[in-house]
């Protein structure tokens, strides 16, 4: 079980200091978020305010300055990210390139590659986004049909992918797509490889997905003979499975994945300040937010030392999920919905119709509970 | 490192002492003498004692590993009070006596009482030892069946010393939640081992039971409610280490709150995927499980702290996340 151990770490030196800058950056522009921005956190897009924060130095502030970063460290990132969240910023428009699409050009990107994205990321002027799921394959992941075949000089890139995030607000996708069929009686798995797409490519078609709030977060994408580049490559070919599931500790271990309702928890805690009969429920939410925050920069830390906490990964965001699927909930039961103050309601009946996502982007609970079994030895 | 070491050195004294043998004489009133003499033997009792009083000058976080090592062996031994027992009165400038040591707040139930040589009793700030055959006893249980009496204090104390401010006037009942939190923690590992072990051994629909799906999930959900426990257990230690006792109870009780709630779930969890096998007396199970539910109202209840850092974030001013990130520990230079 050691892949469910947690190193614990005292915060970086100049983090009080850090905080404060963040915060004064936030409380500038925060007067203009209504309860509904808040309450959509990451899940919110607002090129402004990306450039804003690139302008800061606080997009990819851990990748090599030669790229535009700041070369900080994860746990100076941690806490970039932690007041954004805390603040209900509308992060969204370089949350997945600076979490995930970055990192991984970073890691395993060609010196052109990085050159040519992670200065445009950094500045919060490209804005990627996540081409995993397709129509067919949800969990299920290895069974994906996009193929990308070898053409004189490049890719022709066709198929499907859905539920991708912003695709239609976005530049870029990096895709994980099929480039060689599985070998016969072995794993599906190999034959996958990863490849950038540029989204206002000719043969590229974005159709929104309206959502139950009723707004357009997600996409279909449709590939019909895309034309990519020798370079749309990213890492090696035919190690797409093995390079997308070790992004998948910087994408599950974040405090995204325990705090997307905080604000409502803070406009809770002012609603019922003077309720001391509310006391028990609101420390009982406080401890398990405080308990959860200890794990995750947990493992902010040990990314930090080079380590994969995949597993620690998994785990925190299955508890982290729980705890911010529960939020509405517990804050109703404290107060009827109809006696809360109008932004504290606003964000209990955004967060209340949203919060069942939580457990299905980025991997289901069911998937994250299998992989903690399979770290048990269950199977 | 330290603590890791102490943990492994315990667990080699405490082989002998952790099977289900010791647990049931242990819960008909027996006290394990070879066990506690071998780990008396290791001097871990005086681990929180700063060295210039003749102990090991560790830290809380220092000690966690080996409370939750204590914990997964059922706590066959009153090692943990002793260590706290200890700490407190090096605190208060009292010389820890050798042998069996215990503590409390005083009114409160004493962990260990009938069978200590001597007992550490805390009242607000004043801290007072007594040779526990001086008190008068009413024995009691909890339901672990762990000693846990009542003294009534007769003649005076053989000692009495000030806790000074860093140890604050609630002392006993934090020190016994940040202990118990930690032993929590090792007895959540210990039910999930043979939760999962019983999973990939018992067979039902010609398969071991492990194997289906709905078996993994509550596992799953049980390791991740261990793993809670660990890290609040720890994280309240580093918190007590850097800002002492007193003004590290906000992290104590949350460490408590989180550690208690994973008692009842993974208790509940250990049960259920052990079924009526776990329930019998012959299973080790039950002796994990019964002390879950026992160390989980000792040192405070999740109620009592859940109460208490509810009022504590109602008062302070500002948001939430502003009180939160300002109890972080900076490094000082
Ligand atoms: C808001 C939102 C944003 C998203 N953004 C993106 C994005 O940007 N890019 C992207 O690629 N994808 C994105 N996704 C897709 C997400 O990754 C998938 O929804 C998720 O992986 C599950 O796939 P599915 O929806 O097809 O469900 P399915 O895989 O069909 O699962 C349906 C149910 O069956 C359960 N299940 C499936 N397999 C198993 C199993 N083996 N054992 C037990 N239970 C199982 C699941 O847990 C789930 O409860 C997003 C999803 C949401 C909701």
């Amino acid at each position: 079980m050691t892949g469910l151990r947690f190193d614990l770490r005292d915060p970086p030196p100049g983090a009080a200091a850090l905080r404060a800058e963040v915060r004064a950056f936030l409380a500038e522009h925060e007067r203009a978020w209504t309860p509904e921005v808040r309450a959509r956190s990451w899940m919110g897009f607002d090129r402004t305010f990306t450039r804003a924060v690139g302008a800061r130095g606080w997009i990819g502030m851990c990748w090599p300055r030669e790229y535009g970063g700041a070369e900080r460290s994860f746990l100076e990132r941690n806490i970039v990210l932690e007041e954004m969240l805390a603040a209900g910023a509308p992060v969204g428009a370089h949350w997945i390139g600076d979490r995930q699409s970055g990192p991984l050009i970073l890691r395993l990107g060609t010196e052109a590659q990085r050159e040519k994205f992670l200065p445009g990321i950094a500045r919060g002027e490209l804005a990627f986004c996540i081409g995993l799921s397709e129509p067919d394959s949800g969990s299920d992941l290895a069974s994906l049909r996009t193929r990308a075949d070898r053409v004189g000089g490049g890719w022709l890139l066709n198929g499907r992918k859905i539920w991708t995030t912003f695709g239609h607000l976005c530049d870029w996708m990096i895709a994980l797509v099929r480039t060689s069929p599985a070998p016969e009686g072995g794993s599906r798995h190999q034959g996958l490889s990863q490849v950038l797409v540029d989204l206002r490519a000719p043969g590229v078609s974005i159709r929104p997905i309206r959502d139950l709030v009723g707004e357009e977060g997600f996409n279909e994408i449709t590939f019909d003979d895309v034309r990519l580049p020798e370079d749309a490559l990213v890492g090696q070919e035919g190690a797409g499975w093995a390079q997308a599931t070790s992004e998948l500790a910087f994408e599950r271990s974040g405090p995204d994945r325990y705090m997307s309702s905080h604000p409502l928890l803070e406009a809770g805690l002012d609603a019922l300040r003077a309720d001391a009969a509310a006391a028990p429920a609101l420390g009982r939410e406080v401890a398990r937010l405080w308990t959860l925050r200890a794990m995750s920069t947990a493992i902010a830390g040990m990314l930090q030392d080079g380590a994969d906490p995949v597993r620690q990964a998994a785990l925190v965001k299955d508890l982290g999920n729980d705890f911010e699927q529960a939020l509405p909930g517990a804050m109703r039961a404290l107060r009827d919905v109809e006696a809360m103050p109008e932004p504290m309601r606003r964000m209990h009946d955004y967060l209340t119709q949203i919060t069942p996502t939580f457990s299905l982007r980025g991997g289901t609970r069911e998937i994250m509970r299998g992989i903690i079994a399979r770290e048990l030895g269950l199977r | 490192m330290i603590g890791a070491e102490l943990a492994d050195q315990m667990a080699r004294a405490l082989a002998d002492a952790s099977d289900v043998t010791t647990l049931r004489l242990l819960e008909a009133g027996a006290f394990p003498q070879a066990a506690w003499d071998a780990l008396d033997a290791l001097g871990l009792g005086a681990a929180l004692v700063p060295e210039a009083r003749g102990g090991a000058g560790l830290g809380f976080a220092d000690v966690m590993q080996l409370l939750e090592a204590l914990g997964r062996a059922g706590a066959p031994v009153p090692l943990a009070e002793g260590i706290g027992a200890a700490a407190l009165l090096a605190a208060a400038g009292i010389e820890p006596p050798p042998g069996v040591l215990t503590f409390a707040a005083a009114g409160a139930t004493i962990p260990w009482g009938r069978h200590a040589a001597h007992v550490v009793l805390v009242d607000g700030v004043r801290v007072t030892l007594h040779a526990a055959g001086s008190l008068r006893w009413a024995h009691g249980s909890n339901i672990a069946r762990e000693a846990r009496d009542t003294p009534t204090v007769t003649g005076v104390p053989l000692a009495e010393g000030m806790l000074p401010n860093a140890w604050g006037s609630d002392a006993a009942r934090a020190l016994t939640a940040m202990l118990r939190s930690a032993q929590i923690a090792g007895a959540l590992q210990a039910a999930l081992a043979l939760a999962v072990d019983h999973a990939n051994t018992r067979k039902q629909f010609g398969r071991p039971i492990g194997r289906f799906q709905a078996v993994q999930q509550q596992l799953a959900v049980f390791a991740a409610e261990a793993s809670a426990a660990s890290v609040a257990a720890s994280a309240a230690a580093r918190a007590a280490d850097a800002r002492g006792l007193a003004d590290a109870t906000f992290e104590i009780g949350c460490a408590k709150v989180t550690a208690g709630e994973a008692a009842a779930k993974g208790a509940a969890i250990a049960h259920q995927v052990l079924a009526a096998m776990g329930i019998t007396e012959e299973h080790a199970l039950h002796h994990l499980t019964r002390r879950l539910w026992s160390w989980r109202e000792e040192g405070g209840s999740e109620r009592f702290w859940s109460a208490r850092i509810g009022a504590l974030v109602q008062s302070a001013p500002g948001p939430l996340w502003t009180f939160l990130t300002s109890r972080d520990q900076e490094p000082s230079a």
